[in-house]
C-alpha cells in the first residue's frame, strides 16, 4: 500500500499549490528547491486560480494498469493563466469537442484508486469552463 | 584521454520471445559480440536495460548476465536511463576504456518486455515520465509523444498524413534486415487506415513492445586491428539532458536535449550533419523522429518531416535515417535500442548492411532518448577502412 | 421546542453542486418497465467516471467559499453530511477540508441521518457559532445514491449537493429565526453495514415517515414563530420524488408558486443529503431581501430538521460570485442505461 508519496503532495493536487520565486517572480507547479528559471532558491507557497487553456491534447485508449475503468479519457497540457504548463486530464467533456485553445477550470476529482481496499486518490483535473448565466447577462448587458 | 574503438557486435532477433529469459537474451548477445571479437573474457561488462525491476523483479542485473555468460567475477554494472539506457551503457563503457581504466569492455542493451501483460508493460514504460505530475494522471508514454504531436501539427500546420514517410521508410528497411521485428512494407494506403493508440498517433506512429539483446565490444583504438579487420572508431559520445516532464518545458516542440547532444558530439568528432552518412535516431514515434531531425540541424523547424515526405530518408537518399528498421520496425525493447543502433551503425560501416548498406558510408551517427527528449545520448562512429 | 443560538446566525456564503450526466426516467423504464403511471421523476443526475461524493461536496464548498468571500483558514468546522461516503472509516471532511485550505485549525467529520445529515450539521454549525465558539462553520449535504437495479428507488437516485458557510447574523445573506427537529424511531428505509443497495418500505416509507415528520417540524416551527405560510417567499421540502415535496406542501397550506424556487427532483432526482440543501441554494439563486424561505429536512429512519431564514441586503451583492444552481442543472448530457450502469460500477468486474 502506498500512502505517504500521496499525502506528501496533498496541497498541490487538492489546491494546486505551487510556488512563487523570490528571486526572479517566475511561478512555478509543481513547487520545487531550487528555481529552473534562475536557479536561486524557491520557497514562497503560491495557489493558482485553476484557470488555463488546452495548448494540447490526447485520447488514451489503451490505459495503463490502475486506470483501466475509466478509460477512454483525455489528458492535456494545460497552459495556467499564471503562466506554467501542467499535465492532467480533461473531464466532463466528449473527446471530440476538445481543441487546442479551449477555456478549461480546475477541478478535484479521483484520479485512481489503489485497488476496492485502498486509498482514493483525488486531485486536480480540468473541465470545460462552466457556462454560467450571470456572465451571459454580463455579455448581454 | 584515449580513442575508442568498437571491434565486435552480436544482436538477438527483435521479437517476442517466450522461450527466452532476461538473463538468456542477454547472455547470448554478449557471447555474439565477444566471439565477433575474439575475446574470452573482458575487463568488465555494462549492461544497459530499462525495465528489468519492474517487469522482472530483478535487479543487479549485470551480475547475473556476467555469471550466466561464463564471465563470474568480473566487474559488471548496469545502467538506466529509461529508454536510452543502451547508450548510457556505452557511454560509460566508453569513459572506462577513454579514461584508461579498462582495456577490453563489453556493452550489452537488453529487455525483455513481454513477460507481463500490455496494462503492466503501458505502466511500466510511464516510468519514464514524471510519476508525480505526469504518471499520476493516467497518461500513458504514448500519449505524451501524442500531445507533443498534436501540438506540432497546430503549431507547424503539419497534417497528419506528412508523417507517413517515416514508417513507410523504417518497414521499408526492415524487410532487408534479418533481425528486425517487422520484415513487411507499410504502404501508405494501411498507414492511413491504422487505428488510433493515442490520437494523433495511430498504430504505426509507434514503435512496438519487443523483446531483445545486442552488444558491442570496445578496446583503445589503437589495439583494435588486433581484435577486428574493420573496427569502427566511437569519434564522439555525448549524453546532454532536459526537464523529466514535458510541462516543465518553455517550448515543449524544440527537444533541447536532442539539441545540444548533437552540438557537442559534432564538436567532438570535429564534423558537421552535413557530413553525416547516415543516422539511426530514435524514432519511438514519428514526431520523435521529426523533431530529432529538426533538433539535429538536418531540416529547419516544422520542416522534419518533408525529408521523409521527399524520400531523402532512404538508405540512397541524401539522408538515411533507420537503415535497419529503426525502432518502428526492428523493434524498440527500450534498453537494448541503443545498441541494437550502434551494432546496425558498424554493419553499415563494415559495409556489411547487405541490400541496405549507404554507398561509401564513412560517418554514422547514432542517438538513443530517454522519456519525451529528457535525455539524449548521440554516439558518432567513423568507419576505419 | 424551536432552538435559538444566543448569538444570531446565519448563512455568509452558499454553493451548489449537480454533476454533468442524466439518465432520463424512460431509460430505466424501457430496461425494468414501470412508468404506466407516470415517472416519479423526468431525469435524474448521475456522478460521472471520477466524482463521489468527495469530488461533489468539494466543489460546492468552493462555491460557497467564493460567496462567503473568507479566507479558508477562518473556518473552524467542515462537515459533511451524507450516506454515500467513500471511505466507511476516514472522514470525508478532512478531504474536503484539505481541497478548501481550510486545514489544519478546523474541525473535520461526517454526519449520517440517511437523508437529513446534512440540514442535521447546519442544526449544529448553528449552534457552534450562535455559542460564540467559532466564528465560520461549513457544512455540506451531498450524496451519490445508489439504487438497486431495477428497484423503484433507480429511476430517482441521484447525485449533488451543496454547501454553506455559517456565521454571525450581521455578515449573513440570509439569518435563521429558528430551528426545530422532530425525530422518531421509524424504520422506513435503511442500509446495514456492508450492504451495497438500502431496503425501504414501500408505501410504509410516506405517510408514517415522510409526512407525518415534514408536516409536523414545519408546523410546529412556524407555530413557535408565530408565522404561516403566506408569509414566506418559498417553501423547500426534501424530494425523494415530486410527487411526495407537492403533497406535503400542499397539505400545510402552501401554493404550487411558493414550491417551484426550491423545486429540483424533477430535473436531477433525489439528491438524499443533498436534495433540500440544494433545494435551498435554488431558492436563494432567486430570492430578494426580506424573503422568508422554509426549509424542511427528511431523513429516514427518521425525523425532519425545519428552519426559517430571512434573506439581507447581501444577497444581491454575492449570488453572482459563484456558479447558480441552474447552471449546474442546465447543464445536462443524457447519459443511456448501459452507461449509468457503468459510471455507476454496477458491473462485477472482477
Amino acid at each position: 500500500m502506498r500512502l505517504a508519496p500521496h499525502w506528501r503532495v496533498r496541497a498541490q493536487r487538492l489546491q494546486l499549490r505551487g510556488e512563487v520565486c523570490q528571486c526572479c517572480g517566475e511561478r512555478l507547479f509543481p513547487p520545487r528547491d531550487v528555481c529552473p528559471a534562475c536557479h536561486q532558491p524557491a520557497d514562497k507557497p503560491f495557489a493558482f486560480c485553476g484557470e488555463g487553456t488546452v495548448y494540447s491534447f490526447s485520447t488514451v485508449y489503451e490505459a495503463p494498469k490502475g486506470y483501466e475503468r475509466f478509460g477512454p479519457y483525455t489528458i492535456a497540457l494545460v497552459r495556467l493563466k499564471e503562466g506554467p504548463l501542467v499535465t492532467a486530464q480533461l473531464t466532463d467533456i466528449d473527446p471530440a469537442d476538445v481543441r487546442i485553445g479551449l477555456p478549461v477550470e480546475m477541478v478535484t476529482r479521483v484520479l485512481r484508486e489503489e485497488g476496492e481496499d485502498g486509498m482514493v486518490i483525488y486531485g486536480y483535473k480540468f473541465r470545460p469552463v462552466l457556462e454560467r448565466e450571470a456572465a451571459r447577462e454580463e455579455a448581454r448587458a | 584521454m584515449r580513442d575508442v574503438s568498437i571491434i565486435g557486435i552480436g544482436q538477438i532477433e527483435v521479437g517476442e520471445h517466450w522461450d527466452v529469459s532476461l538473463r538468456d537474451l542477454g547472455a547470448r548477445a554478449l557471447l555474439a559480440a565477444l566471439a565477433d571479437a575474439g575475446i574470452d573474457r573482458p575487463d568488465a561488462l555494462y549492461v544497459g536495460n530499462m525495465l528489468s525491476g519492474t517487469l522482472g523483479s530483478q535487479e543487479q542485473l549485470a551480475t547475473l548476465i556476467a555469471d550466466w555468460s561464463g564471465l563470474r567475477g568480473i566487474e559488471a554494472l548496469k545502467v538506466e536511463a529509461a529508454c536510452a539506457s543502451g547508450a548510457a551503457a556505452l557511454r560509460v563503457g566508453v569513459m572506462a576504456v577513454a579514461g584508461g581504466t579498462h582495456d577490453i569492455v563489453a556493452v550489452l542493451g537488453v529487455e525483455k518486455m513481454t513477460d507481463m501483460d500490455g496494462e503492466e508493460a503501458t505502466a511500466a514504460l510511464m516510468t519514464a515520465a514524471d510519476a508525480e505530475y505526469e504518471g499520476i494522471h493516467g497518461t500513458s508514454f504514448i500519449s505524451l509523444n501524442a500531445l507533443l504531436m498534436r501540438r506540432y501539427m497546430e503549431e507547424m500546420g503539419v497534417p497528419q498524413e506528412a508523417f507517413a514517410g517515416f514508417p513507410i521508410n523504417a518497414h521499408a528497411n526492415a524487410v532487408n534486415n534479418p533481425n528486425a521485428m517487422f520484415r513487411q512494407a507499410l504502404s501508405r494506403d494501411t498507414y492511413t487506415r491504422a487505428p488510433m493508440i493515442a490520437d494523433p498517433i495511430n498504430l504505426f506512429d509507434s514503435a512496438p513492445i519487443c523483446d531483445g539483446a545486442a552488444a558491442v565490444i570496445l578496446c583503445p583504438a589503437d589495439r583494435a586491428r588486433e581484435f577486428s579487420s574493420r573496427p569502427v572508431r566511437i569519434a564522439a559520445s555525448a549524453v546532454a539532458t532536459d526537464s523529466v516532464a514535458l510541462h516543465d518545458r518553455r517550448d515543449p516542440l524544440f527537444l533541447s536535449a536532442v539539441h545540444a547532444s548533437a552540438s557537442k558530439a559534432y564538436r567532438q568528432a570535429g564534423i558537421g550533419p552535413e557530413e553525416i552518412d547516415l543516422f539511426e535516431l530514435h524514432d519511438a514515434f514519428s514526431i520523435i523522429a521529426a523533431l530529432s531531425l529538426e533538433a539535429c540541424g538536418f531540416a529547419p523547424r516544422g520542416q522534419g518531416t518533408r525529408l521523409a515526405a521527399d524520400g531523402e530518408i532512404g538508405p540512397r537518399g541524401r539522408m538515411p535515417i533507420c537503415t535497419m528498421g529503426g525502432l518502428k520496425a526492428r523493434g524498440h525493447p527500450v534498453g537494448a535500442t541503443g545498441i541494437y543502433q550502434v551494432v546496425e551503425a558498424t554493419l553499415q560501416l563494415r559495409g556489411l548492411a547487405g541490400a541496405n548498406q549507404v554507398p561509401g558510408a564513412r560517418w554514422a551517427m547514432t542517438q538513443n532518448i530517454g522519456g519525451v527528449g529528457g535525455t539524449a545520448i548521440t554516439h558518432i562512429l567513423e568507419g576505419q577502412g | 421546542m424551536i432552538m435559538r443560538p444566543s448569538r444570531e446566525v446565519g448563512i455568509v456564503g452558499y454553493g451548489a453542486y449537480v454533476p454533468r450526466y442524466r439518465l432520463p426516467a424512460e431509460e430505466v423504464g424501457r430496461i425494468w418497465g414501470g412508468g404506466q403511471a407516470g415517472y416519479p421523476v423526468r431525469e435524474k443526475s448521475v456522478p460521472g467516471l471520477d466524482e463521489d461524493t468527495t469530488t461533489m461536496a468539494i466543489e460546492a464548498a468552493r462555491n460557497a467559499l467564493r460567496r462567503a468571500g473568507i479566507a479558508a483558514d477562518e473556518l473552524r468546522a467542515v462537515w459533511v453530511g451524507t450516506e454515500s461516503k467513500t471511505y466507511a472509516v476516514k472522514p470525508t471532511g478532512t478531504i474536503v477540508a484539505e481541497a478548501l485550505g481550510a486545514t489544519p485549525h478546523t474541525q473535520a467529520a461526517d454526519w449520517e441521518f440517511a437523508c437529513k445529515a446534512g440540514t442535521e450539521a447546519l442544526q449544529a454549525a448553528i449552534g457552534l457559532v450562535g455559542s460564540e465558539m467559532v466564528r465560520y462553520a461549513l457544512i455540506a449535504g451531498v450524496d451519490a445514491a445508489q439504487g438497486r437495479p431495477g428497484d423503484a428507488l433507480e429511476f430517482t437516485a441521484g447525485a449533488g449537493g451543496a454547501a454553506y458557510i455559517l456565521g454571525p447574523r450581521e455578515e449573513s445573506l440570509a439569518y435563521c429565526e429558528g430551528s426545530l427537529s422532530y425525530v422518531t424511531d421509524t424504520p422506513d428505509f435503511f442500509r446495514r453495514a456492508h450492504e451495497r443497495y438500502p431496503s425501504h418500505g414501500g408505501r410504509f416509507t410516506g405517510e408514517p415517515a415522510y409526512f407525518r415528520h415534514i408536516e409536523r417540524a414545519a408546523t410546529q416551527l412556524m407555530q413557535e414563530l408565530g408565522r404561516k405560510p403566506a408569509d414566506y417567499a418559498t417553501c423547500v421540502l426534501h424530494q425523494p420524488n415530486s410527487k411526495f415535496p407537492a403533497r406535503a406542501g400542499k397539505a400545510l397550506g402552501f401554493t404550487a408558486e411558493q414550491l417551484a424556487a426550491g423545486m429540483l427532483v424533477s430535473d436531477i432526482g433525489n439528491c438524499y443529503a443533498g436534495s433540500s440543501l440544494i433545494g435551498l441554494s435554488a431558492a436563494l439563486d432567486r430570492a430578494r431581501p426580506g424573503d422568508r424561505i422554509l426549509l424542511v429536512s427528511f431523513g429516514s429512519g427518521a425525523g425532519s430538521d425545519a428552519f426559517s431564514f430571512v434573506v439581507t441586503e447581501a444577497i444581491e451583492e454575492r449570488r453572482n460570485r459563484a456558479p447558480l444552481t441552474w447552471d449546474y442543472v442546465r447543464r445536462r448530457h443524457p447519459i443511456d442505461y448501459g452507461t449509468y450502469v457503468r459510471y455507476r460500477q454496477k458491473l462485477r468486474m472482477h
